[in-house]
């Protein structure tokens, strides 16, 4: 290849990453889930006609990004190579072939240039509500979390497939909004769709075939070169964290040879008859972001860069949960996959990544409700669905502490307290740092945080407990201490469970304590500087001024 | 009026002090290195030398106006006042906490940005509004004058009161403001609902800190200032230009320092706004490219496009959420790292990336000879002969080639197999990419196509770039109006006296309470004009109103303009329609079934701005005559050409060059590849246009 047309590949491939930018650019201003638009819980890529990711945009998770990778595989089986055409839109929210719960839904559209079929768009978003019992871990069957859509034509050759439209709108909760997002989505892949062909007409191309193998070319050989020189071998590494009803044990043994890393999950827990079990997409795509942060964190995100790792887990355990297991909650135990790598990583090349941090979010999804006699006064009290997304702390890295109340792994953003409280009837009293939390050590954990909250007067709440980590805090790693275990409480003092369907009765506020991230290194070694810092301001003990 | 033709615009810049002093229409402009710890006493020399120029006294001068980046270096370098934060009892760590999102998802090692007050200087009251504005709990006199004598007594230079939903009522944040008043005068005060009533505590709450931070150094500087050119014997007032592109009085920028953060830049969306109209061009890309960023700007029916926040001091490869959120009306800008003296390498990919490391002006890039060893933007530029080594910035800089070659050869060429033309042509085509797609991006974002644009290209390197930008946007012309080296300094003549004033008042449709909405546009209005007519005495001030709404459940406004100032209840039918129009113009259609938000609003009262004279474009009537001849690269068809040179100073009105061509100037040089013309506009503007169809 010549220097010039190594130069336009270079090209087109920055611009194939700012087509996907615009997709996602476009469901972030149009979606109406809460969980989009506020907090950039969604995904946008473009794929070629094998349905081998080729760019992806950066607003994405990892959980939907890497799951999304795979999709639009299912997608090319299940239509069927000959009964795709232009004009097409193929929809879904099967969790084993999308991206592992039915509130994902993920949108895929052949892409078409004068006639020719040259790759495809997808895209996938958490819609505000699926039907069912509502999201929460409570379901013991996928039946009861909610609608399910087999991967099927939204549109067919430019006819939006209507029966399909009704199906959902009887089906779900807030309907206007939830296809309203679908039709969202569709859109997106679209706006992708014609700016690919804007690409194409302005270099002269038919196809995206030779750009795909340049891309894929050089991110595999990029990922194999930053690999090569790991020690070979198989690291071990166990966790176990509160699960439903009884602790969960994630358990991962990394072999690390010449053709790449696997992870396997042999001795992990069964699954669950509870909500939180993890389709096997969903466990791949937190465990390849686990490894890819730590081993080759600026390779861009394809198939190819992820070609290099791969997951065993056996049939039913809880890290690949089959078909008919509930997975509405998935996100909780996927989100500890990374520090599980980490944890392995560790034993690999001992004092170079962070401690183990809150992990999970701590997603409250509050139903609020007039109480009888509100409804008395004003029968025109409405109800609201809220929901907020928090983190706790991540851990202590080798060199700096955890962050405070920050995400990690998700890539997600929590929303504004005042546009949360518009959307219902809910007041929250509380939402700051929690000192103290963090576990000590030379570099110190990341703090937790404390949330407050209670439904307006004349309203009561129920609210979804999905959170972790309350029985099994963060742990410390080369000698620090582990991060403080979370809480789930009333303010007078009455312990909530942790999982499940709960209730706040009116005049009472929901306290949660967010669990902080463990400490790094032996806290004898903490430099007089920061343990100052910790004290006067308050990230350990102490008073106002 | 021979008094009042005499006006002076200065810019404060990192670098450089710009002064453009105009006399009787003419521009007399100086460039003075920034003197950052007196930055008063740049100016006073630059107005000196460019009043001695221009032959005019300087009690000649009819008004002064100024820009500085003062606030946002303060802001940036961390340099502002001891300042305390006081808030609502279970909310003092909203602006540590920010979005709780890493703003690089693959950076274990990430650094997020401190918080502007640390937390040891963020204090509670009990207190708390709901979202309608309705008190909730109180907030007791007696417990804000203990903390007022704390505060008072610890020393703090500066107090910002944030206050949970405070934007829907300020009433607890006015209770604290009057005890400081009262019992700690000296103390400045900043409150939210007053800096910045707009939901969203984060972005409202940063917003507050950062007024409050800057305000002590700001006011001091402002005052010196004021006082250092009434000595010098200026007798006229000096006014401040604002981030949302027109100017205020010192007073009021004083109260709200925090609305001079960019002002700069805005400077140079005004000026491209002014060409605009003067060429009567109705869609406009503003392209300013410098040495270490690039800013783009849409300008639609001359006026610039604006936005409610923005980020300033990103920590983070300018990457967004890297920095600190600053809520209050702005000209919207994209800002990239690609100037001049951005730096080159190939990552692990083999793929060249440029930016937003910066040679900067020391050591400067690879060609400047003064030890820069890597390759930079201008480094590329010159091997593909779009610079002339021998006369570079007026041929104070002589630049070397061979160092040029060297470091393209060592840094990208030998990675990737290729010399150092192409990896200079590698090096140009990534860096312009980059832009194109920082451009597309934000047209995207704004509904808009771009391809339907003209460009305005000012600043040292937009003019080389600016002719394979508009390739790769599908835009068939350009103009790179004279004095584009001090664009920001002469917009700020051209600046309206204005103030916005935004408040965000939730209401659904329907539930449309016209008067509601009548008294807020007045409010608004009143608070708008009270900055604004005191400068202009009143009298013929334009009003211009704009609601942000969204469909129930949607997290994003969209701004929608409206004509009119009274509203009936029959009005929701027309603001229904209006948002569906607006709405379709951004996401291609409406959506049936779903209630309607009204979320805030903006008025924005500014003087008339003086009518333009309309300039009709000047056909080529001449051939100017060469300067000399050089090769230039054409990235388009990717071969080596002879091209023309001419000295722009040497062009006539009327002088027409055809590409392959190279207009040399003493800041930048205009490329107009093959297939391009150019001809001189009889207000020295080069207009650049495609003549041939499109290259490959």
């Amino acid at each position: 290849m010549n220097a010039f047309a190594d130069v336009h590949m270079q090209v087109m491939w920055n611009r194939l990453i700012s087509v996907v930018e615009e997709q996602a650019r476009t469901l972030i201003r149009t979606a109406f889930s809460t969980s989009v638009r506020e907090a950039g819980d969604l995904s946008a890529g473009v794929f070629d006609r094998q349905g081998r990711m080729l760019a992806q945009a950066v607003t994405g998770t990892p959980g939907h990004v890497n799951a999304m990778a795979e999709a639009v595989c299912h997608f090319i089986t299940d239509i069927g190579p000959d009964n795709i055409f232009e004009g097409d839109v193929y929809i879904t929210n099967d969790p084993w072939k999308g991206t592992g719960h039915l509130h994902d839904i993920t949108v895929v559209t052949p892409s078409y240039f004068k006639g020719n079929h040259v790759g495809y768009f997808a895209c996938t978003a958490h819609v505000v509500d699926v039907g069912g019992r509502g999201y929460g871990p409570d379901a013991r069957e996928v039946y009861e979390e909610g609608i399910f859509i087999p991967i099927m034509k939204l549109v067919k050759r430019g006819e939006v497939n209507t029966d399909l439209i009704h199906m959902v709108r009887n089906n779900v909760r807030e309907a206007d909004q939830v296809v309203g997002d679908i039709y969202s989505l569709a859109a997106c892949n679209e706006t992708g769709q014609n700016r690919l062909n804007d690409m194409l007409e302005e270099f002269g191309l038919d196809g995206i075939d030779t750009l795909a193998a340049f891309i894929l070319e050089h991110s595999e050989r990029a990922t194999r070169e930053k690999l090569k020189d790991l020690p070979h071998g198989s690291y071990e590494n166990q966790m176990t964290v509160d699960g439903y009803d009884e602790p969960v044990t994630l358990k991962v043994r990394l072999d690390v040879t010449q053709a790449g890393i696997v992870a396997d999950f042999t001795g992990t827990s069964p699954a669950s008859g509870f909500g939180i079990n993890v389709p096997l997409v969903y466990t791949k795509a937190y465990s390849f972001y686990g490894l890819k942060c730590a081993l080759a964190p600026e390779i861009p995100n394809n198939s190819a860069s992820l070609s290099a790792f791969d997951v065993v887990a056996p049939e039913g355990c809880i890290l690949n949960a089959v078909h008919p297991s509930p997975v509405a909650v998935r996100h909780v135990l996927g989100h500890f996959l990374p520090d599980l790598m980490l944890g392995a990583l560790a034993k690999m090349a001992p004092g170079t990544v962070p401690a183990e941090g809150a992990g999970a979010l701590w997603n409250v999804h509050v139903s609020v409700r007039p109480t009888a006699e509100q409804l008395a006064r004003n029968p025109a009290s409405r109800g609201a669905e809220v929901l907020v997304f928090n983190s706790g702390g991540t851990g202590a890295r080798p060199t700096k502490d955890g962050l405070n109340a920050t995400a990690f792994p998700s890539g997600v953003h929590t929303m504004p307290i005042e546009i949360t409280e518009q959307t219902g009837p809910v007041v929250f009293w509380r939402k700051e740092l929690r000192p103290g939390s963090g576990g000590e050590g030379t570099h110190r954990g990341g703090l937790g945080q404390v949330i407050e909250l209670a439904p307006a007067p004349g309203y009561d709440i129920r609210f979804n407990a999905m959170f972790d980590r309350v029985g099994h805090p963060a742990r410390g790693r080369d000698g620090g201490g582990d991060g403080a275990p979370g809480s789930v409480s009333l303010d007078d003092g009455t312990t909530l469970k942790a999982k499940g369907t709960q209730h706040v009765p009116p005049g009472k506020r929901l306290v949660l304590e967010l669990p902080g991230g463990g400490g790094f290194g032996d806290a004898k070694e903490r430099s007089a500087e920061a343990a100052e810092r910790d004290r006067i301001e308050e990230y350990v003990a102490g008073e106002n001024l | 009026m021979a008094q009042g033709s005499v006006r002076l615009g200065v810019d404060i810049g990192g670098t450089f002090t710009d002064i453009a002093l105009e006399v009787a229409g003419h521009i007399h402009s100086t460039k003075i290195l920034t003197d950052h710890d007196r930055p008063e006493e740049a100016i006073l020399k630059g107005l000196h030398k460019a009043a001695g120029e221009a032959g005019v006294a300087l009690s000649d001068i009819a008004i002064i106006i100024h820009g500085t980046t003062l606030a946002t270096n303060a802001l940036i370098e961390r340099s502002g006042a001891k300042t305390a934060l006081i808030t609502t009892e279970g909310f003092r760590d909203v602006i540590e906490m920010r979005t709780e999102n890493r703003f690089e998802q693959y950076d274990l090692d990430i650094t997020l940005p401190p918080p502007l007050i640390e937390r040891r200087h963020r204090l509670t009251v009990t207190e708390r509004m709901n979202a309608q504005g309705e008190v909730l709990i109180p907030l007791e006199r007696a417990e804000v004058e203990a903390l007022t004598d704390r505060i008072r007594e610890a020393g703090y230079e500066s107090v910002a009161v944030g206050f949970i939903h405070a934007y829907a009522n300020g009433v607890h944040e006015r209770l604290v403001r009057e005890v400081f008043e009262d019992r700690a005068p000296d103390i400045p005060i900043s409150i939210s609902s007053e800096v910045s009533p707009q939901v969203r505590e984060f972005e409202r709450f940063n917003t507050v800190c950062a007024n409050a931070y800057v305000k002590p150094v700001m006011a001091s500087y402002l005052a010196r200032l004021v006082a250092r050119l009434k000595d010098a014997g200026t007798t006229c007032p000096v006014h401040v230009i604002h981030s949302g592109g027109g100017i205020v009085d010192v007073e009021t920028a004083i109260q709200f320092p925090v609305r001079l953060v960019e002002s700069g830049p805005a400077g140079g969306a005004i000026f491209a706004t002014h060409i605009a109209a003067r060429y009567g061009l109705s869609q406009v890309l503003s392209f300013d490219m410098g040495g270490t960023t690039a800013k783009i700007c849409l300008i639609e029916d001359m006026r610039p496009k604006t936005a409610k926040s923005f980020e300033v001091a990103r920590t983070y490869r300018f990457k967004k959420g890297s920095g600190m959120p600053i809520s209050i009306p702005v000209i919207d800008m994209v800002e990239i790292g690609a100037g001049g003296g951005s730096l080159a390498h190939v990552d692990a990919m083999r793929q060249i990336r440029v930016g937003p490391e910066s040679a900067g002006s020391e050591p400067g890039p690879a060609c400047y000879d003064q030890g820069g060893e890597h390759p930079a933007v201008s480094d590329a530029d010159l091997i593909l002969g779009r610079l002339d080594p021998d006369n570079f910035a007026g041929g104070s800089i002589k630049l070397s080639t061979a160092r040029a070659e060297h470091a393209l050869s060592t840094d990208v060429g030998e990675p990737l197999g290729m010399d150092a033309e192409q990896a200079a042509y590698g090096l140009c085509e990534v860096v312009d990419e980059n832009m194109a797609n920082a451009a597309r991006v934000h047209a995207v974002e704004s509904g808009k196509d771009i391809g339907a644009y003209k460009m305005i290209a000012f600043g040292g390197a937009a003019p080389i770039h600016a002719a394979r930008l508009c390739q790769k946007l599908g835009i068939d012309e350009f103009l790179v109006p004279p004095g584009a080296g001090i664009g920001s300094a002469i917009g700020f003549l051209l600046a309206p006296f204005s103030f916005e004033a935004v408040r965000t008042d939730h209401m659904a449709m329907s539930a449309f309470d016209a008067d509601r909405i009548n008294a807020i546009i007045d409010d608004l209005t009143e608070a708008a004009e009270a900055f604004v007519s005191e400068a202009t005495g009143g009298g013929g001030l334009e009003r211009e109103c704009q609601v942000f709404m969204r469909y129930r459940g949607q997290g994003w406004e969209i701004p929608v303009d409206i004509e009119q100032d009274r509203f009936t209840p029959a009005d929701a039918a027309n603001l229904t329609t209006l948002f569906e129009e607006t709405y379709t113009r951004y996401f291609g259609r409406p959506i049936d079934g779903l209630e309607i938000e009204l979320v805030s609003w903006a008025v924005k009262v500014s003087s008339p701005t003086p009518p333009v004279q309309q300039i009709t474009h000047l056909d080529r009537q001449t051939d100017a005559t060469p300067a000399g001849a050089r090769r230039l690269f054409d990235i388009a068809t990717e071969t080596w050409g002879d091209a023309v040179t001419c000295e722009r100073t040497a062009l006539v009105p009327g002088d027409g060059i055809t590409g392959p061509a190279v207009i040399v100037e003493s800041e930048t040089a205009t490329v107009v590849p093959q297939g391009y013309e150019a001809t001189v506009q009889s207000d020295g503007c080069l207009r650049v246009r495609l003549t041939a169809s499109k290259g490959a």
